[in-house]
């Protein structure tokens, strides 16, 4: 057994275990804490997998902004816990669908070892049409040429998304400011650093998207960090999160997309195909629609965080409850 | 120079397909920028763009006599993404461009802005993920790629769950998040279907794994496990009986424009895919366990759907159990699909179509209905058949192709299941299909019994409807009422695209034979007696007093099924049985394969 | 065993385990977490599927990196399921808030007896 090996069984134990401690945990918010960690376990397993792109979106994404959610929403419905544990199904449901879960896993693990030798792959051919592109990074070659409708699709899909949670404030609150990222306590250390921090994420953050071309990195891990240091910035209490009806707010939210869209569409005449690029100008193009999405991923993500919009009196009455 | 213009677009060949997929996106995302009372006029030219849109695709597909093919980005598969439209995506890119057309008409009045404000959240949520509903369900009919379609289907999730919760009320709250979070299970069991493909045979498309999956002697273990991964998925998504639990609340709670949308086409983008993957991607697969499983849903859908309609007392849960019953039929389909694969397929696009436009009708026409009484319940419906005859009537013809009637799609759709049926000696699936006829005329007649007779109503309409709304509503019935009378060429398009059957032909010589005098005779008397048997029952309960409360009712069949419906309903219990169907089909692909 | 053969598996458990929370726990926010599991599981297979793929170029000398294709469709991946925590989470919230609860079980009214009463 080598090394590498015992590190790797290693890494899959603690998962594991954080996993069965996210599911058993007695309260919510210890479940996601738990949540926490596990997302950064998951960043070093695909470390491990060769995967640092995926790494880097595990650990600002997966990680950091799903938990950043998961455990504000556990601390607001703390006061509702107590009635669950009645809810509980009962002892014979619970053996049954345990025993067809560990079925379905156990016919996973068999499909997993199963799985063809020598695997199929893309690799070879994601790398011959490389050049083309003028990329270095073949994960984001694939992300903005091969398989663009699907990054285009998927940052369409984050619109309604925001749009859902928006839709959940109440019709009063429609044009006020969204209400779940109240600032914190007076006298934290939180502005503090929320001062200091962002100018280093930001540049973090750029530089992600920068380097994303030829290197590890990328628009959606960028825009996480960039997302995540707005955020810090709001629950400091160093600026208000924008109201719903912003005007600037909406055009930063949409501009990505479009401009993916526009640039597709041009495609047409200039290379051929919806969403090609003419070879010559193949890189910058790719790179003004990265800075574009980096925009509107930022926001969205940002404000997905922020939560519905409440009445003006209610915010500030929530800001002062707070400090 | 219409003409010209439109024989223009048809030159363009794939490059329409880019159409229907980015025309609701751009609209989706102009939407956050448009102001006040323009939004609704923006998506209404929005619709009529995409309306014009699919009726040059199907042209070129019917012209053509082929599929339409797109390379995005001029990639080929297996690195880049294909799109095509055969002749079934061009009928339902059609449809649902017809329907939401029909919704964005009637859903102008209660979604526009006051004047005076420059937007509220009902208008700007509503417009916007209609749009998205759009383009996610345009998406899933074009799309080739497993992955591709992986994030149509969360489009349409993403903008179908806040539909139903639009008015705030914790009913809808709790149904919608019922919805989203058994909707997530499902995409997440698509997904996990989607990488084992991917990791046995190194590529997305549909296609090129059709191709590898026909060709390989043996089928590596995963093939089956996928299969039944995405199917399940895609059944929790799409609400076949047993796996219901959002569908009634969610669709009766959500605003009547909404329902329309959920009932008619929602549900109908993940059956869809199911289609693309029994009859596209391994048609050999479909073992007869397997597609019997399938088959005997469906029918307990149909049974168990219209039984507990009849037990309802408000009418758009009447309509949502009875999209219960009617997505049974679909699946009715499976069993057939063996002996003859065109009369199943053509069979099944045709209930989406005529489902889609009488239940959108129906939908619609409820809402009306509650608006001017300012109540949906169906024993004090009286008067309404005066106060809003349009309605009712529209009510009643979209109710008469769910029932198979004709000349309406429904009764094409039950020729074509029965006369397969009776061919492949499934019988049980013949009378699963007049039984279903019957039971939904029993509730459609209660209804039409409650709401036509009765003085114009004394006291003023809460809301008067707008003679526009009762139009469009009345227009959708009539499609689906004339469905059956389009041209057999009409068809005919369903088949463009597609391997030739085995019985080709088959399709045209059993709808030839539909119009014959004892044919139609016989589809009308049993459905005639059970409208007499409904007003008997109606004129004996108003003359006799009510039953005192509690001497039968504990033993009472209509309570048990409530009672099993209640349990079938619950979080874990459906869960359990979602988990026992991934089993059953992997089972039997394993054992049958 | 390889290690990537060991990262499969343990996908295949977090699978089952997250599958088991879904649908056995009470609360919704639970359900969640327990959604987010399976999510993670399904990621981290295609993880090792991709992984798995990078073996040509490794014999082609070109490098130890995975497949690229199945690493690109994850971080999309993991941007939706980032989305789609975010409306549940948000939909939950508001659900407690008007209703003072945070389960989704046992929320339908005992359906035969209200209906019977207006029945008859």
């Amino acid at each position: 057994m080598t090394s590498a090996l015992v590190v790797d069984a290693a890494l899959v134990l603690l998962v594991l275990g954080l996993a069965l401690w996210i599911t058993a945990a007695r309260a919510a918010y210890g479940a996601a804490v738990g949540f926490v960690a596990y997302g950064l376990l998951l960043t070093l397993v695909w470390v491990r997998l060769a995967a640092v792109d995926v790494a880097m979106t595990e650990a600002a994404l997966g990680s950091g902004l799903t938990g950043l959610l998961l455990l504000g929403a556990a601390a607001r419905l703390a006061p509702y816990e107590a009635d669950e544990h009645r809810r509980r199904p009962g002892t014979v449901l619970r053996v049954l669908v345990g025993v067809l879960c560990a079925a379905i896993a156990a016919g996973l693990a068999a499909v997993v070892l199963l799985l063809p030798d020598p695997a199929p792959s893309q690799a070879l051919a994601v790398a011959a049409h490389l050049p083309a592109t003028g990329l270095g990074n073949p994960v984001t070659g694939v992300l903005m040429a091969y398989r663009a409708v699907d990054t285009l699709l998927e940052s369409v899909v984050l619109v309604p998304a925001l749009i859902g949670v928006w839709s959940l404030s109440t019709e009063m609150g429609w044009g006020g400011r969204p209400g779940f990222l109240t600032p914190c306590r007076s006298g934290s250390a939180l502005p503090l650093l929320a001062r200091v921090l962002p100018p280093f994420g930001i540049l973090v953050g750029i530089h992600l998207v920068w380097a994303g071309a030829d290197d590890p990195g990328g628009k959606f891990q960028g825009a996480a960090v960039l997302a995540a240091m707005w955020i810090l910035v709001m629950v400091a209490g160093l600026r208000e999160p924008p109201p719903v009806s912003d005007r600037l707010m909406r055009f930063l939210l949409v501009v990505g997309p479009l401009c993916f869209i526009g640039i597709g569409a041009a495609g047409i005449r200039l290379a051929g195909a919806f969403l090609a690029y003419p070879e010559a100008y193949a890189k910058p193009l790719i790179l003004a629609i990265e800075a574009g999405l980096t925009i509107s991923v930022t926001a969205v993500l940002g404000l997905l965080l922020a939560g519905p919009p409440v009445p003006e009196p209610q915010y500030q009455r929530q800001s002062r409850r707070r400090s | 120079m219409l003409a010209a213009l439109f024989a223009d677009l048809m030159d363009l060949g794939g490059l329409l397909l880019v159409i229907p997929l980015m025309l609701p996106v751009v609209g989706l995302l102009l939407a956050l920028l448009v102001r006040g009372r323009t939004l609704g006029r923006f998506a209404l030219a929005l619709l009529l763009l995409g309306l014009a849109a699919a009726a040059v695709i199907a042209a070129a597909v019917a012209t053509g006599d082929q599929a339409l093919h797109y390379q995005l980005g001029g990639w080929a598969p297996p690195l880049g993404v294909a799109l095509k439209a055969d002749g079934l995506s061009a009928v339902m890119l059609l449809t649902t461009a017809v329907v939401l057309l029909g919704v964005g008409i009637y859903a102008q009045r209660g979604f526009q802005v006051p004047a005076g404000l420059p937007e509220t959240r009902r208008s700007l949520a509503f417009w916007t993920l209609l749009c998205g509903i759009w383009g996610g369900i345009n998406t899933v009919f074009l799309g080739q790629d497993l992955f591709t379609l992986f994030v149509a289907l969360e489009l349409l999730t993403f903008s179908a769950v806040p539909l139903v919760a639009l008015d705030g009320r914790s009913e809808t709250l709790a149904a919608a998040l019922r919805y989203l979070l058994f909707a997530l299970l499902g995409s997440v069991l698509y997904l996990l279907g989607a990488v084992l493909f991917y990791g046995t045979y190194g590529t997305l498309d549909i296609a090129l794994l059709a191709d590898l999956i026909a060709g390989a002697d043996t089928l590596p273990p995963a093939v089956p496990v996928a299969a039944a991964l995405m199917t399940v998925g895609l059944l929790a998504k799409t609400t076949l009986f047993p796996l219901h639990l959002w569908l009634p609340p969610a669709h009766a709670g959500a605003p009547p424009a909404a329902s329309a949308v959920l009932s008619a086409l929602v549900v109908k983008g993940s059956f869809f895919l199911i289609l693309r993957i029994w009859f596209d991607l391994m048609p050999a697969l479909l073992t007869l366990t397997a597609a019997q499983v399938l088959g005997a849903l469906g029918a307990a859908a149909i049974l168990f759907g219209n039984l507990v309609a009849l037990r309802q007392t408000r009418l758009k849960l009447l309509i949502a159990y009875s999209t219960l019953a009617q997505i049974g039929y679909l699946f009715l389909i499976f069993p057939l699909a063996a002996g003859s694969s065109s009369v199943a397929l053509t069979a099944g696009a045709l209930q989406v179509v005529a489902h889609a436009c009488a239940k959108a009708a129906m939908f619609m026409a409820a809402g009306l209905i509650a608006a001017s009484l300012g109540h949906d319940q169906i024993r004090e419906l009286r008067g309404s058949g005066r106060t809003l005859p349009l309605t009712v009537l529209a009510f009643g013809l979209g109710g008469l192709s769910l029932i198979g009637l004709p000349p309406s799609g429904g009764y094409l759709v039950k020729t074509l299941i029965s006369a397969a049926a009776v061919d492949t000696g499934q019988w049980w699936l013949y009378l699963v299909v007049q039984a279903g006829g019957l039971l939904t005329a029993a509730y459609l007649f209660f209804v039409l019994s409650q709401a036509v007779p009765g003085p114009r109503q004394p006291t003023p309409p809460h809301e008067r409807p707008r003679l526009a709304q009762q139009l469009i509503v009345l227009a959708l019935a009539l499609c689906a009422l004339l469905l059956g009378l389009l041209p057999l060429s009409a068809v005919d398009l369903l088949e463009i695209g597609r391997p030739a059957a085995a019985d080709s032909g088959a399709v045209s010589a059993l709808l030839a034979d539909a119009w014959t005098l004892d044919k139609l005779w016989a589809s009308l008397w049993p459905v005639l007696i059970v409208a007499a048997l409904v007003l008997a029952v109606r004129y004996r309960q108003q003359r006799k007093p009510p039953r005192p409360e509690g001497t039968s009712a504990t033993l009472s069949p209509g309570r048990a099924l409530d009672q099993l419906d209640h349990l079938l309903r619950q979080w874990p219990v459906a869960g359990l049985l979602l988990l026992v169907l991934v089993a059953a089909l992997v089972q039997t692909m394993l054992v049958g394969g | 065993m390889s290690g990537t053969t060991l990262f499969g598996l343990c996908a295949a458990a977090l699978v089952g385990l997250g599958l088991y929370g879904l649908i056995c726990q009470p609360g919704a926010l639970r359900k969640i977490l327990a959604f987010n599991l399976i999510g993670s599981g399904v990621f981290l297979l295609f993880g090792v599927i991709a992984q798995r793929g990078g073996g040509v170029l490794a014999l082609a000398g070109t490098g130890a990196d995975g497949d690229p294709v199945p690493q690109a469709l994850v971080i999309t991946g993991l941007v939706v399921a980032f989305a789609a925590t975010a409306i549940a989470v948000t939909l939950l919230v508001r659900l407690a808030e008007t209703s003072a609860r945070g389960t989704l079980e046992g929320d339908e009214p005992p359906a035969p007896e209200s209906s019977d009463a207006r029945r008859t």
